[in-house]
């Protein structure tokens, strides 16, 4: 079994399978190197059978119609893809989507059923005016959502005190927002308004 | 109904904002479709020749490719005004990254796998991409961007630099930078029979669709361009780049809907950059500190594929008093990507290099810098000896000395220290022009009391659809919750682009016209309206575009305190403040975000922000986001924004300058005195990085 890193608990994985050999009868060579996979997105099963090329953006994009994750760069740069995978925050340009067999994806479109309330953060963001354009603002977002749960969870960064025992919640100073949040460029310089705007709902 | 004109100046939030923080924005690749197929470029590897051949035999045999597009087989097209959308219309090889070849295909991965199976071969011919001030090729131009004239003169500047009693004689040197917007440039292209459709990323959907009308030879009624939502531009979007061009000859070819993102990797050899530039300044002065002499000489390059010329010496005209004055641009073109404009072209750079030389000079002459700068404070435009319509540097640096805490600074270089730390603050002056183009726009009172207002504005990140709601509003009398407001497409009222700081002047000054032309209408109307509703139209041609007898501006002071550590070399920013007088500011809200927005790119100029262009290779080698540093998070720390309030009746209706831009005109130059003051060494060259700065220190 090959596994990756540190998504493996759902109970829906299964085996990789059309290991790039067989001819669908309708497709021919295009249907190579293809399997099925199973993802939960924004608590929605949906199984497809993807290229193996196709990364995790590409799949949210592409082939199910959430366009809140963006493309950026594509190459892990720019944070505008972010998305939690199994909870954890993720550069969905940077994965492959049959790697991720069973897993549990959450977008921007997955904080806010329609209709519903918005999410405090995307409350905040509003009430803060923490974006310009728009491009990077799902990707900060959700990477926000991630850094508030790796603090809980004891995660230290580069700027937590080194004196505090490890696994303690990490209390969110703007300085520990800052840095969390330094994976996801924004280029119109909203970056002080997003801070503002995690700390209102992290205080 | 003038009791209730309070809209204009209200914080209101973002009418588009819910979409955003959602997810639900459509930005232009994001248009889904069945028949859908996406495109990928191939660059050239080569820096000047020409394609000898192009092999798609490889890559039209993998799955997926639909068609491979060279300039043997792309559709002709009409000659373009802008040189750099003549793609694969010849096998010429301007520039390395200059696109050779198209691939489409039925995904984005088969596009990719296709665009690498394309086999190439060039015959090459030596080539030059190397700016220098002594360059042979260089010329003086008839005129730098946006029409400047390329030299201007008054009195002797020589003599009176060499007779002066105190002088600066100094140069610098800003690296060729790269607007990266977040959002890549992008184009999803349709064709129905000889009707035209796309969604562009683009900065103004007017110009894309009499662009693509001219090149491909359509009627401009049957093409619709839609750009709704823009993923910030910086100039880069400013008029259509070649993924407009390609993806609708793809669509041409194919017969498909085709999406066409550029790699992130291709924007800085085909979307624009600020070209480096090369700056001279003389400043002679009076020891009272009053100018007698400024001389402020340019020289940068172009590309052999058309003439763009930095206007960097520009603000010089505008900001100091001096008897004897000139300003010279000199360019070179060179086998490198055509620069376009970026955020402040010509005042960033520009100001960089002057409010360096002014805070060089204030050292020579013991001077407070921020007292310098009052001190030379003139009366008129220096350049055209108009009358100012406002100016209010002098209330921005006081008001700005004043929040900073400016008084009582110790002006000794090196003289604060916190540990490794060496602590330094500093200031500069901001400034940019007033502009405004003419709009066309219409709005309808709806027989249900709302009232709908159509404009081709484009919101490139600016709020856009927010103050032209506003300014409706103010003008109809009406509630802001009344204003229904529709932007971004071609389809509208035509309406200029998105740049030079002036969208919400032109857009704001056509609504304002026809808004105020419907609520006399409806003054003189009786009973119910009929069920259309009634509307009413503008055009501010031969007003908006009217010469002034005003020297119109923009003008701030920036403030900065840094840390330089010892250690590392490695330079943070602590506070940047940054106080404005731009005429009536529409929105507060988004007003600041658009500052310290532009004070954020500035500091990325000053510290990360640096382009190489290779010599052997002819391509920028930092050409993606992981080499060329933007500013993250880490970076920025206590960014205020304010500003004093102005009343200039000779601008437009709404009594407004343009906000976009000059944030970051004065900030590198405040972070660069800054540092001076911390460490005692003048850097001359951006960035300020550890390499250059620790050196410099261990040096000292």
């Amino acid at each position: 079994m090959w596994i990756r890193g540190p998504y493996g608990t759902s109970p829906l994985r299964k085996g990789i399978h059309d290991m790039g050999t067989d001819i669908h009868a309708d497709g021919g060579l295009s249907r190579r190197h293809h399997s099925e996979t199973t993802l939960q997105v924004n608590g929605k099963p949906h199984t497809l059978t993807l290229d193996h090329r196709r990364v995790l953006l590409d799949v949210l994009r592409e082939d199910l119609d959430l366009c809140g994750a963006k493309k950026g760069c594509d190459h892990g740069q720019c944070g505008a893809c972010t998305v939690l995978v199994d909870g954890r925050r993720v550069n969905s340009c940077l994965l492959l989507a049959v790697s991720l067999d069973g897993c549990e994806v959450t977008t921007v479109e997955g904080l806010t059923a329609d209709g519903e309330e918005l999410h405090p953060l995307q409350r905040a963001f509003l009430d803060r005016d923490a974006f310009q354009c728009g491009y990077c603002t799902p990707g900060q977002i959700c990477s926000a959502l991630g850094a508030i749960s790796e603090a809980a969870e004891g995660h230290p960064s580069h700027v937590t005190d080194p004196s505090v025992p490890s696994g303690r919640p990490v209390p969110l100073s703007r300085d520990e927002i800052r840095e969390r949040l330094s994976g996801n460029l924004c280029r119109c310089g909203a970056y002080p308004r997003i801070a503002e705007a995690v700390e209102d709902v992290v205080r | 109904m003038s009791g209730i004109r309070t809209v204009v100046g209200a914080p209101a939030e973002r009418r588009e904002g819910r979409e955003k923080v959602t997810g639900a924005a459509r930005y232009a690749a994001e248009q889904p479709g069945t028949d859908r197929a996406f495109a990928w470029p191939v660059p050239a590897t080569v820096a000047r020749g020409r394609v000898t051949g192009v092999d798609a035999t490889a890559a039209l045999a993998l799955p997926g490719v639909l068609a491979v597009l060279t300039h043997d087989n792309a559709p002709r097209l009409a000659e373009p005004d802008d040189p750099t959308l003549a793609v694969l219309q010849n096998p010429e090889v301007p520039h390395r990254g200059w696109f050779v070849a198209l691939v489409v295909a039925e995904t984005p991965e088969d596009a990719r796998a296709g665009a690498a199976a394309v086999r190439v071969t060039y015959a090459t011919e030596p080539h030059d991409v190397t700016l220098t001030a002594a360059h042979p090729e260089a010329y003086v131009p008839e005129e730098a961007n946006a029409g400047y004239p390329a030299r201007t003169e008054r009195g002797d500047p020589d003599r009176a630099f060499d007779s002066a009693a105190v002088r600066v004689d100094t140069a610098y040197r800003v690296p060729p930078l790269h607007n990266h917007p977040m959002e890549p440039h992008a184009t999803t292209a349709r064709w129905d029979g000889d009707r035209l459709t796309v969604h562009n990323s683009g900065q103004g959907a007017t110009v894309v669709r009499d662009t693509l009308s001219a090149l491909f030879e359509v009627p401009a009624e049957r093409v619709t361009v839609v750009s709704e939502h823009v993923g910030g531009g910086f100039g880069s979007k400013g008029t259509p780049r070649p993924d407009v061009v390609l993806a609708t000859m793809a669509a041409r070819l194919t017969g498909r809907t085709v999406t066409l993102a550029l790699p992130r990797r291709h924007l800085p050899a085909v979307v624009g950059h600020r070209a480096p530039t090369l700056h001279r300044l003389r400043l002679a002065a009076e020891p009272d500190g009053r100018l007698t002499s400024v001389t402020h000489e340019v020289t940068t390059h172009t590309s052999r594929v058309k003439e763009f010329v930095e206007q960097a010496a520009t603000p010089a005209r505008v900001m100091y008093a001096a008897p004897h004055l000139r300003t010279l641009h000199r360019v070179v073109a060179l086998d490198v990507p055509s620069p376009s404009w970026m955020r402040a072209p010509g005042e960033a750079p520009g100001m960089y290099a002057l409010e360096s030389a002014m805070d060089e000079l204030a050292g020579e002459l013991g001077m407070d810098p921020v007292e310098l700068r009052i001190v030379n404070e003139p009366d008129t435009e220096p350049d055209s000896g108009k009358p100012f319509s406002s100016r209010h540097l002098v209330e921005c640096l006081r008001e700005g000395a004043y929040r900073f805490g400016w008084a009582g600074r110790d002006p000794l270089p090196r003289s604060g220290r916190e540990g490794p730390l060496l602590v330094g603050s500093g200031v500069a002056a901001a400034t940019y022009p007033v502009q405004a183009s003419p709009s066309t726009a219409d709005a309808r009172a709806l027989p249900d009391g709302l009232f709908l207002v159509r404009v081709n504005a484009t919101d490139i990140g600016t709020g856009a659809r927010t103050v032209l709601a506003q300014i409706a509003a103010d003008a109809l009398g009406a509630p802001l919750d009344r204003i229904r407001i529709e932007v971004g497409s071609s389809d509208l009222p035509s309406a200029p682009l998105a740049g030079g700081s002036s969208g919400t002047a032109s857009w704001g000054w056509s609504v304002h016209e026809a808004c105020t032309r419907l609520a006399e209408r409806l003054a003189g109307h009786s009973g119910p309206l009929p069920g259309e509703g009634m509307v009413a139209r503008a055009d501010t041609t031969g007003r908006a575009d009217a010469v002034s007898p005003w020297a119109r501006h923009a003008f701030g002071a920036h403030f900065a305190e840094v840390t330089v550590d010892t250690v590392t070399g490695e330079i943070r920013v602590r506070r940047l403040l940054g106080v404005y007088a731009a005429g009536r500011i529409l929105n507060p809200r988004t007003a600041r975000s658009q500052f310290v927005g532009g004070m954020t790119m500035g500091l990325g100029m000053a510290l990360t922000e640096g382009s190489t262009m290779d010599a052997a290779f002819g391509d920028f080698t930092e050409c993606d986001l992981a080499s060329y540093h933007v500013p993250a998070h880490a970076d920025v720390g206590a960014v205020e924004a304010h500003w004093v309030d102005e009343n200039d009746p000779h601008l437009n209706p709404m009594g407004s300058k343009g906000i976009g831009e000059i944030g970051i005109v004065g900030t590198a130059a405040a972070i660069g005195n800054a540092v001076h003051h911390a460490t005692g060494v003048r850097f001359r060259e951006l960035p300020l990085t550890p390499d250059r700065v620790l050196p410099a220190l261990l040096a000292r």
